[in-house]
């Protein structure tokens, strides 16, 4: 609640600023740090990467600017009427607004873009001007929350009411934590196995909450794992297929994007990648597929990565390229449907305790 | 073995079987070319008074012919100097006759036009023609009349004398003839277009023989200066010419000769040649050998200090009139026209005159629009062929910031007393290195002006496209901060517009 207030000021006064030069006859300027490659740097103290000293300044007096600089002026106005108003919306919604105010938007992209120059600018993040992404993600396990959204305020749910799972979205994401019996987090990355997890009693049999990450996990989603993370005070593993990308979205919730280097509170340092690694496709005798060019050029690229400077992360890389073979989280099946959850999984967690 | 036989045949039989030369080749070029020839033959017969022309062009339909021709009637009717009654038969009934053999600019160049048309006009529909002409005198002659062919004399069939008592001056002319008006058209109308264009001082009226009205009307009433008469230039003569100048010189001697007879030779120029080319200049020159004419005719084109042809013989449109006609026809955003100093190649003096229009009515097309005259009548045919479509294509657009899809019309037009046609068919002028080069430079004279439009006027686009990214952004978020900060009254941002236009221009 507090945070909402907060965010409100934040907008109230970035106006001001703009309004006070424009009422002393200036050109109004807006100086935020630069979000450009140069200026990203990995922090191993805060563990993610964070933005460096160089600020841009942007000027109504440049016409290149211009046109940037009233979206961002447009965009903090309508997050300031979300906020006050206790509405949500998406960022397809924003891109969609902007017409309404002809404040027109190239494309999805420049809408985004613009939205991200906010959260440098406010240092607050698109969910705290209650803009949201289009959400595919879902939690399942045992967890009381409270909601806080208009309308449903001090309503509980249990998160094992629904056998699909409870979507992440802007309800669940503003929701206070009342009380759970789980004792871990396990975040996966696909829907199949997640559904398969449900059936098989993993939230039980493990105590743990599963989270769906569906591919690339969502900012709301990285944030709420860090919460499950932080104030229940439980540790997160996380499952995914077996090649690059697999291992990236596991980075990715752990030590957070450059894209997101403005931002503070989305990573969650202590989780871990709990597999499939390269490794346990020699050692499980997985159904493999080739790497393909693709694939191998990832590879290099995460080899130089600051975040993969870990041994393990170093040696399953090593691994990857050694067996330029890569498996899926559903390859375990040719060992039965329950050979993942009795056999593999109890291994693994014990393994990256 | 056969025999071969040997037989005289007369000037007008020589064109009645050789009419292609003379642009005759199929019935819809017959019936565009009687046209032009007879339009030409009005504006020369106007210019020549110094009055604006007024010409009315009447084609209409009589009849069925073939297939795919029909029988016209065509009626042109000037205001020009009139022809003197006992020259009309000659002057319309006997090919070859006429006035136009002495050397200045003139827009046809053997008095070959007038006649054909009439002649085409005969062979196909066995009519006789009719010309009614007057000087602006009392008297009115109208005269029926036939060309015989195989004698090139005319026949009168009638002649009528009417009293002038509205004191009429012109001439009109009429005939029928056979051909293709459907095909002509297009044609047609281009060149009424166009000549309109470079005669911005003539009123064109064209009846169609569907009845519909073409109007150019005239935009001023000022003439360019009519060609004078010249002597030949040195450089330019050929055995032939000196012949004949043999034949009818008065003078005796070599050295009077050469003073009398030709262009930019004064005393010291002629005993300067004499002595170069080793001639007595008390040699007669009646008493000339065969030889001695032709070593004459070689040593004048060897002499190196003949001054070269002066321009007092060429009567260019001027850059005010190419301005206006251009102007009037395509209604451009832009002009820009010059006339180049004038110029010679082989002996004869030539001017070229360039312009080039952007905008406005001009249509894009994806390539210029290009329009060639030569001593003031378009050319319509063989573009491509032509000296200074070749330059166009070759010339580095880019340089001026033009590009092909740009609306843009260049008219290219030589005045010369020779035209430099590459071909009998009078279509387009060949490549030759003098009138290559001064094309050129008249074209990139003109295209230098046409960039500085443009780059001109590409800088106030830009500054007025500033301008209005300014007005529409800054209200906005002087709107969206007054609200964020929960202000009532939107701040002053007239002063900052007014600064943006300031600094811009």
């Amino acid at each position: 609640m507090e945070r909402r207030k907060e965010v409100l000021a934040g907008l109230e006064n970035f106006g001001l600023k703009i309004y006070e030069q424009l009422d002393k006859g200036y050109f109004p300027s807006i100086e935020m740090p630069s979000r450009s490659t140069e200026n990203i740097y990995y922090n191993p103290e805060v563990r993610q990467f964070i933005l460096g000293d160089r600020k841009v300044l942007r000027k109504a007096r440049n016409i290149r600017h211009l046109r940037p600089f009233t979206q961002l002026v447009w965009t903090a106005f309508f997050s300031h009427e979300l906020s006050a108003q206790r509405k949500t919306s998406t960022l397809r919604d924003v891109y969609y607004s902007a017409q309404a105010y002809e404040m027109k938007f190239k494309d999805q992209q420049e809408s985004n873009n613009i939205i991200t120059d906010l959260e440098t600018v406010l240092r607050f993040s698109r969910e705290d001007f209650n803009i949201f992404p289009e959400e595919r993600s879902a939690v399942f396990g045992d967890l009381t929350i409270e909601y806080t959204v208009p309308g449903y305020e001090g309503k509980t749910l249990n998160l094992t009411s629904h056998p699909d799972g409870v979507m992440i979205g802007p309800a669940l994401t503003s929701a206070e934590f009342v009380k759970t019996t789980a004792d871990k987090v396990i975040a996966i990355e696909k829907g199949g196995l997640f559904t398969r997890f449900v059936e098989e009693n993993v939230h039980k049999k493990f105590n743990a909450i599963l989270v769906l990450t569906a591919g690339q996990a969502p900012r709301a989603t990285r944030h709420f794992i860090r919460r499950l993370n932080r104030e229940l005070d439980i540790p997160a593993y996380i499952f995914t297929d077996g090649d690059p990308w697999g291992m990236h979205i596991a980075m990715v919730i752990i030590s957070g994007s450059a894209n997101a280097a403005h931002l503070r509170e989305l990573t969650t340092p202590d989780a871990k990648w709990s597999g499939v690694w390269a490794t346990d496709i020699v050692n499980y005798k997985l159904p493999t597929d080739p790497l393909d060019a693709v694939d191998i050029k990832r590879l290099y690229e995460l080899q130089r990565d600051p975040r993969y400077k870990d041994p393990l992360w170093q040696r399953e890389i090593k691994t990857f390229l050694k067996i330029r073979r890569k498996a899926e989280q559903e390859a375990f099946s040719r060992y039965g449907l329950t050979y993942i959850v009795d056999e593999y999984l109890p291994t693994k967690l014990e393994e990256t305790k | 073995m056969a025999k071969t036989t040997f037989e005289e045949i007369s000037a007008a039989d020589f064109f009645y079987r050789n009419r292609d030369i003379a642009g005759f080749t199929n019935p819809s070029r017959g019936v565009f070319a009687a046209v032009r020839e007879l339009v030409e033959n009005s504006l020369d017969a106007a210019e020549s008074l110094k009055i604006p022309p007024d010409i009315y062009v009447r084609l209409s339909y009589t009849g069925e012919a073939g297939r795919e021709t029909k029988v016209y009637k065509l009626r042109v009717k000037d205001n020009g100097i009139g022809v003197p009654p006992r020259h009309i038969p000659s002057a319309f009934g006997q090919v070859l006759f006429g006035s136009k053999y002495k050397l200045k600019q003139q827009r046809g160049t053997f008095g070959l036009g007038g006649k054909m048309a009439i002649l085409y006009g005969q062979i196909t529909t066995h009519q006789p023609a009719l010309v009614i002409s007057s000087t602006g005198m009392s008297k009115i002659y109208a005269y029926k009349l036939r060309i015989d062919i195989q004698r090139n004399r005319p026949l009168i069939l009638d002649r009528r004398v009417l009293i002038n008592k509205e004191r009429w001056r012109g001439t009109i002319v009429e005939f029928s003839l056979e051909g293709d008006y459907g095909r002509a058209m297009p044609k047609i109308l281009e060149y009424l277009k166009q000549t309109a264009m470079v005669n911005p001082y003539a009123n064109l009226t064209f009846v169609d023989p569907k009845g519909r009205l073409y109007r150019f009307t005239r935009v001023t009433e000022e003439m360019p200066d009519p060609p004078k008469e010249t002597l030949p230039h040195p450089y330019g003569v050929d055995v032939e010419l000196l012949q004949r100048l043999i034949q009818v010189t008065p003078y005796r001697n070599m050295f009077e000769f050469l003073k009398n007879h030709f262009h930019r030779v004064g005393e010291t120029t002629a005993r300067k040649f004499l002595e170069f080319s080793n001639i007595r200049p008390s040699k007669n020159p009646k008493r000339l050998s065969h030889e001695e004419v032709v070593r004459l005719m070689r040593m004048l084109k060897q002499f190196r200090e003949f001054l070269p042809p002066n321009a007092s013989c060429l009567s260019p449109l001027g850059e005010k009139l190419l301005r206006a006609g251009i102007s009037k026809e395509l209604k451009p955003e832009f002009v820009a026209v010059y006339q180049r100093r004038p110029s010679t190649y082989a002996g004869h003096p030539f001017i070229i005159e360039v312009a080039i229009a952007y905008g406005g009515e001009i249509p894009r097309k994806g390539s210029f629009l290009i329009y060639r005259f030569a001593n003031r009548i378009p050319l319509l045919y063989d573009e491509a062929s032509d000296v200074s479509v070749r330059m166009m294509n070759s010339m580095n657009w880019r340089r001026y910031k033009v590009t092909s899809d740009m609306p843009i019309a260049i008219a290219v037009h030589i005045c010369s007393t020779k035209i430099p046609y590459k071909t009998v068919g009078k279509e387009f002028i060949a490549d030759r290195l003098e009138v290559r080069r001064e094309v050129a430079n008249g074209l990139r004279q003109v295209s230098r002006r046409l960039q500085r439009f443009l780059t001109r006027r590409e800088h106030v686009d830009r500054e007025r496209k500033r301008l209005d990214v300014f007005s529409k952004y800054l209200p906005k978020i002087a709107q969206f901060s007054t609200q964020l900060a929960g202000k009532e009254k939107n701040p002053d941002i007239k002063k900052l517009l007014r600064g943006v236009k300031k600094f811009g221009t």
